[in-house]
């Protein structure tokens, strides 16, 4: 406690002396007088203070966790066992569907706009967190199968004019194929190798859909998109905004569904097995060939099927919407988040694509506070913010026969 | 001899390079039904690189590699995927443990049994009842599989977190998950003590006697060794040096010189 006063204070010192020439000489050339503005040192010093002591106190707290759970000691938060509570979790999720249902209603088309993009990140980033999350595989490139979905959308819709809700599942079942098409090439590789490929992959998607003229439309994009219809009925702007985020809603669900009934079963079982360790994996009998393009299919399949629906949603496309900064933030869902953690995902999409949303007066700072924000959460919460879940199970009728053995 | 036991396991003449070195040089050996064989011999005999040719994890230059199942016919393990082999009958567990750190114990050997199940992508999302009785079957058989190697108190702990022993212990459970015939053990006893090797001595006797496995084993702990397994297999530079009985393999001068070096004239 003092030692860690007492460091901060050494600290502050330090920037105050570092940051010295910077923030408080100013030399006014015009009039030829040093301005001396001694009030920036001490904001420094102050701030410089209580960050570091801040920086520590979070340290010595995290060791001490660390030497709790050594000794065996619980070490879930209290959020966690809130989170196991299965009585709460119905009441929080039925509070939050409700919460959902009512939104576009309360709040005006902006509000809705801005939401659908946020439950679109939403199901990205559970669709990512298939590959990565769960089978453990790096996919630097993953929002080219959220526009190779986008492009089957506008494409279908420009050439045979295909309505929106045939498109969707055509749109994820071309993720699904692209997803193949990206694990055979990688079954071999792991770690950084793996890594690189699909950042190429991306890379490669983007380029060709911005020379393929022919195909693509190249950069100028495809316009005037089908909005979703609605029984037929042609919607105002208003009303297919919030008809879209019902769609979005009705989306984000069935993804929740679907990737934690995987999650549960046989085949998610064998995505984890292979994240923590291939080789035991494979010597229990598990074909890697197979669980690994499963892995990629079932995690492009979203971002497809999301695809579509982004499509529907601007009417226009182009490829400069499938750059790698939005990997990069989709990625950056999964880890804050927390990998494999389905609920840790939903917020950290909520919170990656929403406080730049009404933040926009720092909007300048917004990488500055992203990277910030990713190397704090790596060093003190490494498992994101909701750490995964463990998965307990009933043997029923079986407690009772132990004690024959 | 009393050779009316059924064979399991034939390797013959199998050699392995790894460039120009020479790991596994012609080594033959056979496991029969009900036995405990044992493996043994110095440091980089080549004992592990042994069980890898034989699990598919490398693919041997040389030599044939048989398994002849119990009432089927018989396979050629060559260049066979380790998952084929595994599911062929042939579990094995690892020198430095290889659990699955992240997942509890009981999903750790929930995974050995994902050879025998078969529900696939889309039942595994429809969850019909055929795929919620099987899944139900899993557990059970799995935490059958934990109380007999005494770890169903660990269930639902994260397998890294349990004590090395326990983690040994639980490496058997998952390949015994498998429902294999053979099993091949990589240093069990490495790393415990002498309590925890008695244990492993009646967990190993109870796996051949009461589940009807054979065991092959390396292993570098004399006294259970000794105790054990018969026939025992020794090894030295890649090549076999003495097969037999745990009193011949005492007695033969080869193996106490691999050990303990040539005897020389003072």
């Amino acid at each position: 406690m003092l030692q860690n006063l007492k460091q901060s204070l050494i600290v502050s010192l330090w920037f105050v002396f570092l940051t010295f020439p910077l923030m408080v000489i100013r030399v006014n050339t015009m009039d030829q007088v040093v301005v001396w503005r001694w009030m920036n040192m001490l904001w420094v010093a102050l701030a410089s203070f209580i960050l570091s002591y801040l920086w520590r106190y979070m340290l010595t707290r995290q060791q001490m966790r660390k030497a709790v759970a050594e000794e065996g000691g619980e070490t879930r938060s209290k959020l966690q066992l809130l989170l196991e509570d299965m009585s709460f979790r119905y009441k929080a999720m039925g509070v939050l569907l409700l919460a959902a249902l009512i939104f576009p209603q309360v709040f005006d088309t902006y509000q809705s706009t801005i939401m659908i993009s946020a439950l679109i990140y939403v199901v990205l980033g559970l669709g990512l967190n298939i590959s990565v999350g769960l089978a453990g595989l790096l996919d630097l490139g993953y929002v080219a199968f959220f526009g190779v979905g986008a492009y089957s959308y506008a494409l279908l819709n420009h050439h045979f004019d295909l309505g929106f809700w045939i498109t969707l599942p055509i749109g994820g079942i071309i993720g699904c194929l692209f997803g193949v098409v990206l694990g055979f090439p990688i079954l071999r590789l792991r770690g950084d190798y793996l890594a690189i490929v699909t950042l190429g992959f991306g890379m490669i998607f983007k380029v060709v859909m911005e020379n393929w003229s022919s195909l693509s439309f190249g950069p100028s994009g495809i316009a005037n998109i089908d909005k979703p219809s609605f029984f037929g009925m042609d919607l105002s702007l208003a009303d297919s905004t919030i008809y879209i985020y019902y769609i979005m809603i009705a989306l984000v669900i069935f993804t929740i569904l679907v990737t934690n009934r995987l999650k549960n079963s046989r085949i998610g079982r064998a995505w984890i097995a292979m994240r923590e360790d291939e080789i035991a994996c494979v010597a229990m009998g598990i074909d890697m060939a197979r669980t690994k393009l499963s892995a990629y299919a079932l995690g492009a399949f979203w971002a497809g099927m999301v695809g579509v629906l982004f499509a529907s949603k601007t009417t226009f496309i182009n490829p400069a919407s499938f750059t790698f900064m939005e990997s990069a933030i989709i990625l950056s869902i999964v880890v804050l988040g927390g990998m494999g953690s389905i609920l840790g995902v939903i917020l950290g999409a909520f919170i990656l694509i929403l406080l730049p949303e009404y933040m926009r007066a720092f909007s300048e700072y917004r990488m500055l506070a992203f990277g910030a924000a990713m190397v704090i959460m790596m060093i003190f919460r490494p498992q994101g913010i909701i750490s995964n879940l463990r998965q307990t199970y009933q043997y029923k009728g079986l407690k009772g026969k132990t004690n024959n053995g | 001899m009393a050779d009316k036991k059924h064979k399991l396991l034939e390797v013959k003449g199998l050699t392995m390079d790894f460039g120009g070195l020479r790991a596994v040089d012609s080594v033959s050996l056979e496991v029969h039904e009900g036995e405990i064989a044992a493996l043994i011999g110095p440091n980089g005999a080549g004992k592990t690189t042994f069980f890898n040719c034989v699990t598919g994890i490398y693919n041997p230059t040389k030599g044939d590699i048989l398994l002849h199942p119990k009432g089927l016919e018989t396979r050629r393990l060559n260049g066979l995927k380790p998952n084929k082999v595994t599911e062929m009958g042939l579990a094995r567990t690892f020198q430095n443990i290889r659990l699955f750190p992240d997942m509890t114990v009981l999903e750790n050997v929930m995974i050995g049994r994902h050879c025998r199940t078969k529900a696939g992508i889309f039942r595994a999302i429809l969850r019909d009842k055929g795929v919620r009785e099987e899944e139900q079957l899993i557990v059970e058989s799995s935490y059958q599989l934990l109380e007999k190697v005494g770890l169903e108190d660990f269930a639902n702990e994260f397998s890294k977190n349990l004590p090395y022993g326990a983690q040994r212990r639980l490496e058997i459970a998952r390949a015994m998950a498998t429902d294999p015939f053979l099993l091949l053990l990589d240093e069990p006893a490495a790393g415990m003590n002498p309590q925890e090797t008695a244990d492993l001595d009646q967990l190993i006797r109870k796996i051949s006697e009461e589940e009807k496995i054979a065991i092959l084993l390396i292993e570098h702990d004399m006294k259970l060794v000794m105790h054990i397994s018969n026939p025992i297999y020794v090894m030295e530079y890649g090549k076999k040096i003495a097969e037999g009985s745990p009193q011949e393999i005492k007695d033969n001068p080869k193996v106490v010189e691999a050990y303990l070096g040539e005897e020389t004239d003072a």
